[in-house]
């Protein structure tokens, strides 16, 4: 997608400001029903595009993203550019300051077409805790596009986003994907600068693309992972994905863990198996890797990221920036009213779960033991990656689930994100790559695990399953935007 | 009954880095509200918090100067609390990892108060209360702070305040503080309880906090264990409790009880990495950290046979004995240059701050040519008081005009001549002193030493003007 838009504009088959249109058109018409934009920048667009143009028509060389239409879920900050996080807490709220992944892509030209659609401070599965309502998915308009990173992924498979950037707690960015027939990478913890990310659980959190296929993938994280002193915690890469995208992956080995099936969906478990054999054809070999310890990994996760959560949201209180509560007698009651009020039902859940589990006399047994759990966790993977170069596990044990069901029953929400925690406890990277449809026609996903700065050979697996799979599991949806007419 | 009384301080030091803990922006005092700020230090969404180096080293001199164990491995931790001059709701401390552990401050009294240890965390902003509002400045918010927290070795409010002085100084001396209570770079709150004389067991304490000078701190804990002693005999209770003293009234009140304490939900801060101090570094930062005060105390004493009151007022500013010491090189005594700092100089600034400051237009090496001319006889101690005013005004040096004459020295023949002339044109002071009036004389050396620029000795003028009178009759 990215390489073939960079094409067209270099061939001057069209330019960055028809292209921009051509989008914002299909904006218009889709994202009624999609719900996938919260917030159109259309005049920023334009005059971001006719700045690409500038540069194209100078003949200057211009990088792979330059010129492409884009969205960020709206917990990225962008300067001058209402950032909410989808939450009434933050309406009106407009950073002065750039997260360094936009930031860097701004700079590098790539068009921002608008905010995407999220859950609530990234604290949901489906989309739908949003002030805004739940992004569907493209794929059918009455099952959700998933969670957190929804609007993003309803928005690049629908085509009316040629790529964009979600976060990743706990599988936001890679469910979603896996929903929506998408490629999502999780990369590694301390590889994309979180510098300007709204922090949901910070030891957690992630940036990362969601885009139509491994290419872009790799292209998007070229560009966003580097070394940014805004984040103690960033290093940057290893190395370039892009550059490794045809690597050899003959006598590489899968590793398959029981444990990751234990309540997949048999559709989802049948593609699964039928990739296996994909990769067996390329000469890799599939081993057994034993995950036991993956089994605490849900209520380890669900401690650790309340836990944080309810540090990170403390700050908003009406005080410095977002909405306040008009009647109140004094600070507190102005600071409890704000809260009450700004904040939605699950977000409010996390904050009072997270609170507990660190209070006085709950702390040992909850947070302590998770903190243990979380190092058994990282152990065990270790162990794991020294029998083979990469996991292979469902992304997500089912496919998307239908509009208004993740919120009936919030446990059994929580406990659809079994896939994809482990390795948020665990700080590796993940790929999710589609690999088949359902019976009700609904894109499945994989996730590729690796160890630590692994990016790099587990996009080259994705791409490698894409190419011998003829790219057949990327199912085009009518209405948005097609090249092939350009 | 007899009661001993048993206390604990927790003190806050401001550190004097240039830029904030976590950010970029100045730590200078003052300015207009919310202009010393960025995106990090009011915890915009988003922002992460970057830890200063020189926060670290600073904290490691602290450490060494109070004879800590420096960690090899330490970190920052979140302690959660709403208050609105704390921007992100939590203040980022550290807990169970702190910089530097187990140190000690030796008391005059021969006590030894241990330190538990030291941390560093970022200071909160200030609330501003105007015309029935409140407002916010948050150029405080991010000050780097190091908390020094000290064992419950305290039996008296004596060893308080002598704790405190020893604390301040040494913190100005390495430089990464300048401890004014006023301006709240140096607070503390004390941990006050008192127990029967005798006892082991440590009595129910109260935290008194609030208090902005030695001489409140000392206020404070004397009402608070009068307080303590007379509750338990009227047959009462201490209860656990943070209490504030009121500077006018002079009592402390109950501010918050145990069951209102907070619960800071500490956990380990996320967005910084792990703070790895090895020895190497821990000797590079040793070498930092200049001769303390009391070290210097006692060479002045034992060195320089100053008093302790004189060599006390020397070493209490570090700019002052850095000064001293200067200008002494190459000298026999130093008591010309102790006195000349201690009378003259001293004289002219008004605060301890313009002390500490010690900004004069000598440089060490005048004050040290004049000094020689001083001991080389050159010149009498009344002219080095005249010159040295002279060069406090000027920012010349004593060369520059003393002439040739004024260094020139008057030989026993010259001033003998002057004798003379004193006596004859002055009869009748002659007459007077041998009219038994040995005041007289007084008189007489004046006429001396105007005539001679001060260039006299005094004591051999007056020899000679009585020979004089007495030979005449």
């Amino acid at each position: 997608m990215i390489s073939r838009i960079h094409g067209l504009l270099k061939a001057r088959k069209i330019s960055c400001l028809e292209l921009v249109a051509k989008y914002l058109n299909k904006i218009e018409n889709l994202n009624n029903p999609l719900n996938a934009y919260v917030n159109l920048t259309a005049d920023f667009a334009i005059e971001s595009a006719k700045n690409v143009d500038k540069k194209i028509a100078s003949g200057e060389d211009f990088g792979l993203v330059c010129g492409v239409p884009m969205t960020l879920k709206d917990n990225i900050s962008t300067k001058d550019l209402e950032t909410t996080c989808c939450s009434r807490m933050l309406k009106g709220y407009r950073p002065i300051y750039d997260a360094s992944v936009w930031e860097r892509l701004r700079l590098c030209g790539s068009v921002l077409l608008g905010k995407a659609n999220m859950d609530e401070f990234a604290m949901g599965s489906s989309c739908e805790t949003s002030c805004f309502g739940g992004a569907k998915n493209p794929h059918n308009h009455d099952y959700v596009a998933g969670g957190s990173s929804g609007g993003v992924a309803s928005a690049v498979g629908a085509g009316i986003a040629a790529f964009g950037l979600g976060s990743d707690t706990g599988g936001s960015i890679r469910q979603p994907a896996s929903f929506c027939g998408l490629v999502g990478l999780k990369p590694t913890y301390g590889a994309v600068s979180r510098h300007g990310l709204v922090a949901y659980a910070s030891s957690l959190d992630q940036i990362g693309p969601i885009t139509v296929g491994a290419r872009d993938a790799a292209i998007v994280y070229d560009e966003i992972a580097f070394k940014d002193e805004q984040d103690s915690t960033c290093v940057g890469k290893k190395c370039s994905a892009v550059a490794h995208l045809d690597d050899e992956v003959c006598g590489l080995k899968i590793g398959i863990a029981s444990q990751y099936f234990e309540s997949v969906d048999s559709d989802v478990e049948r593609l699964i198996n039928d990739a296996l054999e994909v990769y067996r054809r390329m000469g890799i070999e599939i081993v057994e890797v034993s995950l036991p310890s993956i089994a605490h990994a849900l209520p380890v996760y669900y401690i650790i990221a309340c836990a944080e959560a309810s540090s990170n949201l403390g700050r908003y209180d009406g005080i410095r920036y977002g909405p306040r509560a008009w009647e109140y007698e004094d600070i507190h009651e102005m600071i409890c009213k704000t809260r009450s009020q700004g904040f939605g039902e699950e977000v409010k859940r996390r904050i009072l779960l997270g609170t507990y589990v660190l209070s006085s006399g709950y702390y040992d047994a909850y947070y302590k033991k998770a903190q243990l759990l979380r190092g058994s966790i990282i152990e065990g993977f270790d162990r794991a990656f020294e029998k083979c170069d990469a996991i292979l596990a469902p992304t997500v044990p089912t496919t998307a689930f239908k509009n208004g069901a993740a919120t009936l029953d919030p446990v059994k929400t929580y406990q659809t994100d079994v896939c994809t925690v482990p390795v948020n406890i665990a700080g590796l990277p993940a790929v999710s790559v589609p690999c088949g449809f359902d019976s009700k026609g609904l894109p499945v996903g994989m996730q590729l695990i690796g160890p630590k700065f692994s990016e790099a050979r587990l996009l080259c697996l994705a791409y490698h399953f894409e190419r011998l799979t003829e790219r057949c599991f990327f199912k085009h949806v009518d209405g948005g935007v097609d090249l092939d007419e350009i | 009954m007899k009661y001993e009384v048993v206390m604990g301080l927790e003190t806050h030091v401001e550190l004097s880095t240039k830029t904030k803990i976590f950010c970029g922006c100045t730590t200078e005092f003052g300015g207009d509200p919310n202009t010393h700020c960025c995106p990090i230090c009011i915890g915009l969404p988003g922002t992460m918090p970057k830890l200063n180096r020189e926060v670290v080293k600073y904290a490691i001199m602290a450490g060494l100067a109070l004879n800590c164990d420096i960690s090899k491995i330490s970190k920052m931790d979140r302690k959660n609390y709403v208050y609105p001059d704390l921007p992100k709701a939590y203040q980022i401390s550290q807990y169970d990892r702190p910089l530097c552990e187990r140190g000690h401050v030796d008391l005059s009294n021969g006590r030894r108060i241990g330190i538990t240890r030291i941390h560093i965390e970022e200071d909160a902003g200030k609330l501003v209360h105007q015309r029935g509002k409140t407002l916010i400045d948050y150029n405080r918010g991010g000050v780097p702070l190091i908390e020094i927290v000290s064992e419950p070795d305290f039996r008296s409010v004596e060893e308080v305040v002598e704790y405190l002085e020893y604390l301040q100084l040494t913190m100005r001396y390495i430089g990464v503080s300048d401890c004014k209570m006023q301006e709240g770079s140096l607070r503390c709150d004390v941990n006050v309880s008192v127990r029967p004389v005798g006892s082991e067991d440590f009595g129910t304490r109260t935290e008194i906090k609030n208090m902005n000078s030695f001489t409140n701190i000392s206020k404070a804990v004397k009402y608070e264990v009068q307080r303590q002693i007379d509750l338990i005999e009227s047959g009462g209770k201490v209860v656990q409790e943070t209490r504030r003293f009121d500077d006018s009234s002079g009592v402390t009140e109950s501010m918050r009880g145990k069951e209102d304490a907070h619960d800071y939900r500490y956990f380990r801060e996320p967005d910084l990495v792990t703070i790895f101090t090895d020895e190497e570094r821990v000797d590079q930062i040793k070498k930092l950290i200049p001769e303390l005060a009391h070290k210097k105390l006692e060479r002045y004493i034992k060195n320089y046979g100053l008093s302790e009151i004189d060599a006390k007022l020397l070493v209490k500013y570090k700019r002052v004995a850095d000064f001293f010491e200067e200008s002494i090189k190459d000298l026999k005594s130093c008591r010309n240059c102790a006195n000349l700092i201690l009378s003259l100089i001293f004289s002219k600034f008004e605060t301890e701050e313009q002390k500490e400051k010690f900004e004069i237009k000598v440089s060490p090496e005048a004050m040290n040519e004049l000094l020689k001319l001083l001991e080389a006889g050159k010149i009498r101690n009344n002219v080095a008081k005249k010159t040295l005013e002279e060069m406090l005004e000027s920012g010349k040096r004593a060369t520059d005009f003393l002439s040739e004459e004024d260094l020139k020295g008057l030989s026993e023949q010259e001033l003998k001549a002057v004798c003379v002339e004193a006596v004859r044109s002055n009869p009748n002071a002659a007459r007077d002193y041998l009219d038994g009036k040995q005041k007289a004389v007084k008189s007489l050396i004046g006429f001396v030493m105007k005539k001679t620029r001060g260039k006299a000795n005094a004591q051999l003028a007056e020899k000679f003007i009585i020979d004089i009178i007495n030979s005449k009759n």
